[in-house]
C-alpha cells in the first residue's frame, strides 16, 4: 500500500503532521494513520485557547474499528479547531492533508524535533 | 492456535484486502471502507468469503438422534433440504456455540456449521457422545476441505440465480438445494448473517477460486462489514456476545429461547434450562441506542446512576442509522424498552436507551 506523504510537511512518530507554512501551525493526521483507523465516525478537538505541550494528547479520533488519541506535534496555543471535521468526520479519511486538518496552533517552539517526509516514511 | 489462511488468501491480497485474525483464521477485515461494503449489502448486494466457518458432517442411522441430543432445536423437524438455527450447550445450559444445522437435500446425513475454530472441538463432542450412547453415526470435521461464501443483499437473488445451474429463487428461508456454479457442485442455502435476503454457499475448498470468481463484479466485503451488518440485525456473535469462558450465557439470557425446544425428549443442558425457565433469569441481553457521540465497545460498563447494572458485549457506529448501537447484558429490571441508562465510555458516562435489539426492523420504523 502506498501512502501519500507530502514532502513540505513535518511528521511526528505518532502519525500527526504539522505545516508551518502558515502563521499558525496547522496540524492533522497522516494518510497512513487515517488508513489504519478506517472509517472515522467521531472527532473530538480542543477549544480555541487551549494550551498544549509538545506530545500532549489533544483530542480523539474514533473509527468503527478503534479509538485513537491524537498528540500535539508542537507546543503552543490552539487558535483554531476545524469544525468541519467534527460535523463530517469522514473528511479525515477523504482528505487528511486538506479539508481533514484538525487544529491550528500558535507555536511556542520550532518544528526541528519532527521528522521530514523521508524519515517518517521509514517509520511506517 | 495456528493461523489458517483461507484458500482465497492470495486472491484477496491482490484485491487489496486488509487482514485480521479471527478464530485462528487470517481473514479479510475489509476490501474498501466498511461503510462502502456495508452500504452495498443494504442497498444492492455484497459477497463474503466465510471459509473460516467450521463444517461438521454427521451420517449414519443415528445421525439425527445424536445431533438432537447435542443441540437445543428439534432436528427431527428437518425435511431433506431444510436448515435450522440452534445452540450447543453444556450440562449447565451455557452456550458453547451457535450453529446452523442443514439436512442434506440429496443424500442422507446432516451438515452443521459451528463458528471459526470450533469444528474440531464439536466433532469430538459428537464422537464422544455417539460412543457413550452406542449410536451408529460417523462424524467428520470437514472444515479444511470445505469452502463457504455468502452473497447477501436485496439483489442477492438475481446475482445467485444468474450463476447457478438450477433456479434457487424459489428457496424459502432456511432451505437449501444442491446445484452447480460453473461446474462446481454447491449446496446453496437461503441463510445469512446480515439481516438481508441472501444465500450461503458451501463447496469443495479446492474449487474456491471458481465459485468466488463467478461473483466477480459484486462488492467483496470483509469481517468489518459482516460485524456492523449482523449487529444492526441484532444477531449475536459467538465468542463475544456469549462464550463459555469469558461470557457464559444460557440461551434464555441471550434471547435465544426461540431455538430451545423443551418438547423434545432430551438434550444436553435441558434440565438446567428448565430450572432457569421456572426461576427466571437475572440478566438478559438488550439493544442499546447510544445518545451521545461515542461508540460503546465490548466490556464497557452499563450504569444506572452510580450503579453498574450490566456491560456491553458488542458495539459499533451503525452505518445505516448513523448512530452508535450496542448489545449488552443488564439486570432484568433494566431490560424494558425505553429504559434510560448510561454507558461508561473511557472517562465519561454517555446516555443510552434500551431498544429492541433487532435495530434494523425497529429503528427503520422510527424514521
Amino acid at each position: 500500500m502506498d501512502f501519500e506523504i507530502p514532502t513540505e510537511l513535518r511528521y511526528a512518530e505518532s502519525h500527526e503532521w504539522a505545516d508551518e507554512r502558515t502563521d499558525a501551525v496547522r496540524v492533522g493526521v497522516s494518510d497512513f494513520a487515517q488508513d489504519e483507523l478506517g472509517d472515522i465516525v467521531f472527532v473530538e478537538l480542543p477549544a480555541e485557547g487551549a494550551e498544549l505541550g509538545a506530545g500532549e494528547e489533544f483530542g480523539v479520533l474514533e473509527s468503527i474499528k478503534a479509538v485513537s488519541d491524537i498528540y500535539a506535534p508542537v507546543a503552543g496555543t490552539v487558535v483554531a479547531a476545524n469544525e468541519a471535521v467534527v460535523d463530517s468526520p469522514e473528511l479525515v479519511n477523504e482528505d487528511p492533508y486538506g479539508d481533514g486538518w484538525l487544529i491550528e496552533v500558535e507555536p511556542a517552539g520550532d518544528l526541528e524535533h519532527l521528522l521530514d517526509a523521508s524519515a517518517y516514511e521509514e517509520t511506517i | 492456535m495456528t493461523s489458517h489462511k483461507p484458500p482465497l488468501y492470495r486472491t484477496h491480497r491482490s484485491a487489496g484486502a486488509d487482514f485480521t485474525d479471527f478464530g485462528g483464521w487470517e481473514m479479510p477485515a475489509s476490501f474498501d471502507s466498511i461503510r462502502t461494503e456495508h452500504g452495498a449489502v443494504r442497498d444492492a448486494v455484497g459477497r463474503f468469503d466465510i471459509s473460516h466457518m467450521s463444517e461438521v458432517v454427521v451420517r449414519g442411522p443415528d445421525a439425527a438422534a445424536l445431533t438432537n441430543r447435542l443441540t437445543t432445536n428439534d432436528v427431527r423437524e428437518l425435511e431433506p433440504g431444510d436448515a435450522q438455527y440452534s445452540c450447543i450447550l453444556n450440562d449447565e445450559g451455557v452456550i458453547l456455540d451457535d450453529i446452523v444445522v442443514y439436512r442434506y437435500p440429496e443424500r442422507d446425513g446432516y451438515l452443521f456449521v459451528p463458528n471459526a475454530g470450533h469444528g474440531e472441538q464439536m466433532a469430538t463432542r459428537w464422537e464422544e457422545r455417539a460412543s457413550t450412547l452406542e449410536f451408529d453415526a460417523t462424524v467428520e470435521d470437514r472444515t479444511e476441505e470445505t469452502g463457504m461464501l455468502a452473497v447477501q443483499g436485496p439483489d442477492a437473488v438475481e446475482a445467485v440465480e444468474s450463476v447457478t445451474a438450477d433456479s434457487v429463487a424459489d428457496l424459502s428461508q432456511f432451505t437449501a438445494r444442491r446445484t452447480e456454479i460453473d461446474g462446481v457442485s454447491c449446496l446453496v442455502a437461503r441463510t445469512g448473517y446480515t439481516g438481508e435476503d441472501g444465500y450461503e454457499i458451501v463447496f469443495p475448498a479446492a474449487d474456491s477460486e471458481t465459485v468466488w470468481a463467478a461473483f466477480d463484479g459484486i462488492q467483496p466485503c470483509g469481517l468489518g462489514a459482516r460485524d456492523t451488518l449482523r449487529l444492526e440485525a441484532g444477531l449475536l456473535l459467538s465468542g463475544q456476545d456469549f462464550d463459555p469462558d469469558s461470557e457464559p450465557r444460557t440461551p434464555l439470557e441471550a434471547g435465544l429461547g426461540f431455538v430451545v425446544d423443551f418438547e423434545k425428549p432430551s438434550f444436553v443442558g435441558k434440565a438446567a434450562l428448565r430450572e432457569l425457565e421456572e426461576t427466571g433469569v437475572d440478566e438478559q441481553i438488550v439493544g442499546l441506542r447510544i445518545e451521545d457521540r461515542a461508540i460503546a465497545r465490548h466490556g464497557y460498563a452499563i450504569t444506572d446512576g452510580d450503579d453498574e447494572v450490566g456491560h456491553v458485549t458488542s458495539g459499533t457506529m451503525s452505518p445505516t442509522f448513523d448512530v452508535p448501537l450496542a448489545l449488552g447484558y443488564v439486570d432484568t429490571e433494566y431490560a424494558a424498552d425505553g429504559t434510560e441508562l448510561g454507558v461508561e465510555v473511557r472517562n465519561q458516562t454517555v446516555d443510552a436507551t434500551v431498544v429492541d435489539q433487532r435495530f434494523l426492523n425497529t429503528l427503520e420504523a422510527d424514521t
